[in-house]
């Protein structure tokens, strides 16, 4: 018990807090970007264009195969090697998670677009509205209320997967709890325990409240 | 004297190689009810689609009250609010209250104040004994209900011409008649209509005229009486047979 005063002592807390920081930085960025462009993403998908089609399908295929960590890898000591394009771990994490948020989210996207039905449209063109009128009061608002929750699910899923970037040297929530641990290792050996449950308790309360709204909208909408 | 509400020409339609309509003609006056009968796939729903143009055709003149729709400059969206038209799929917008599905396209399109169409809303709603459902949600309602309301979303937009697409298909049998009750009494009040059925004792009450159609050909226009009574052509007799059991004795 004694040593969970590890968490307290010097500026630890407030390392620890600079770490979900970083991690939240990284995660927001790359949510954000990948929202705008998943939702381009998406809608080109739903062109009738078997060209777009193809290469588009092929996109969102391979990102989803690769694990994110050999994504990372080859943005970061790959991209060095072969075109001597060197960037900061930080930034080769938020090119990697928007290149795989991008490809999720826009299938989503997608989704959400064609699984509005055909009458939808036609019940809106029917009664005289323009075609500007039927996307703005009815499809956009049915299509944002199935994206919301997928897209609220995707971003927890973004947070989470962040923790991969202590492997390409970011120091991050992650590894700021084991710069901690490692350095007490002798005078509080059971610290590890006290750090990795203050880092989870942290990674549940930057998730949890996103996936109560993302349950309770679909709860409301659906 | 009164032009036709609608003409119909020599109306044409073909997806890639299958005709679908083969130069369908006829007209409609002021007060019409017109019933479209006819085997599944013969076109109906595709001439209703045609009328208010949700779908393209390769020939043939529609004039609404003597004005030419397929000539250019023709919006489409004017004309759409004179011909309301409803699906068989009901198709409420669900994200929407019932009152709000009633006000969007007044709002939009025709630019009506929130307390004009509000007042229009509230009295058709009133009429049909849907006004304690003003602020229900389409998946509060029952069949009957949406499909009643959506016919309402129509009217809302003071049509000169209603278009029904099969609209009680989807329903069970207890909420057709609450649907074709709706639908009797606008035509008592005068209101234009085509309407594409298989209910053929509501069409044989309603219809000033019925048209039979077969693989996208107007085969047969009668009277109702006429029509349900002594069919003029074969094919009409065979169909209407459809409709008609007769008791059979039982083989043990």
């Amino acid at each position: 018990m004694q040593d969970l005063g590890i968490l307290l002592e010097g500026r630890n807390l407030e390392r620890l807090l600079y770490g979900l920081w970083v991690t939240l930085r990284i995660s927001f960025a790359s949510i954000a970007a990948s929202i705008i462009c998943g939702i381009i993403f998406g809608v080109i998908m739903t062109l009738r264009n078997r060209v777009l089609q193809a290469v588009c399908r092929i996109y969102l295929e391979l990102v989803r195969v690769l694990p994110q960590l050999v994504l990372l890898f080859l943005a970061y000591f790959g991209l060095t090697r072969a075109f001597n394009i060197n960037l900061s771990g930080e930034t080769s994490a938020v090119l990697v998670f928007v290149v795989w948020g991008t490809a999720e989210m826009g299938d989503l996207v997608r989704s959400a677009l064609i699984s509005i039905p055909r009458h939808q449209y036609d019940s809106g063109y029917a009664l005289g509205l323009s075609k500007a009128d039927v996307y703005m009061s009815i499809i956009l608002p049915q299509t944002v209320r199935r994206l919301i929750p997928l897209a609220i699910n995707l971003a927890t899923r973004m947070i989470k997967t962040t923790s991969l970037v202590v492997l390409i040297g970011v120091v991050e929530m992650l590894k700021v709890g084991q710069q901690i641990i490692e350095a007490n290792r002798y005078t509080a050996p059971r610290a590890a325990l006290w750090i990795y449950g203050a880092i989870f308790a942290l990674y549940f309360l930057a998730c949890f409240p996103m996936s109560l709204i993302a349950g309770r909208l679909e709860r409301r909408w659906t | 004297m009164d032009v036709n509400l609608l003409e119909v020409e020599q109306l044409r339609k073909s997806y890639k190689d299958a005709e679908v309509l083969k130069g369908l003609s006829f007209t409609l006056a002021r007060g019409d009810v017109l019933v479209v009968a006819g085997p599944s796939g013969c076109g109906k729903s595709t001439l209703l689609r045609c009328i208010n143009g949700l779908e393209p055709f390769q020939s043939g003149v529609i004039r609404l009250s003597g004005r030419d729709l397929t000539a250019p400059g023709v919006k489409w969206t004017e004309v759409r609010q004179k011909v309301g038209m409803v699906f068989q799929s009901y198709e409420l917008f669900p994200h929407m209250n019932v009152l709000d599905n009633l006000l969007l396209a007044p709002r939009k399109a025709q630019g009506l104040s929130k307390s004009e169409a509000s007042a229009r809303a509230a009295s058709l709603l009133e009429r049909v004994g849907l006004k304690d459902k003003m602020k229900s949600f389409p998946r509060e309602l029952s069949g009957g209900q949406k499909q009643r309301v959506a016919i309402l979303r129509a009217l809302m937009m003071k049509p000169e011409l209603m278009l029904f697409d099969e609209v009680t298909a989807a329903l069970d049998p207890e909420m057709v008649r609450e649907v074709l009750d709706l639908m009797l009494e606008l035509a008592t009040d005068g209101m234009t209509m085509i309407i594409v059925t298989h209910e053929m004792q509501f069409a044989q009450a309603a219809a000033s005229r019925v048209l039979f159609m077969d693989e996208g050909e107007i085969v047969e226009t009668s009277s109702p009486d006429v029509f349900f009574t002594f069919p003029k052509t074969d094919r009409a007799k065979q169909f209407l047979n459809i409709f008609h059991f007769e008791k059979k004795e039982r083989r043990h």
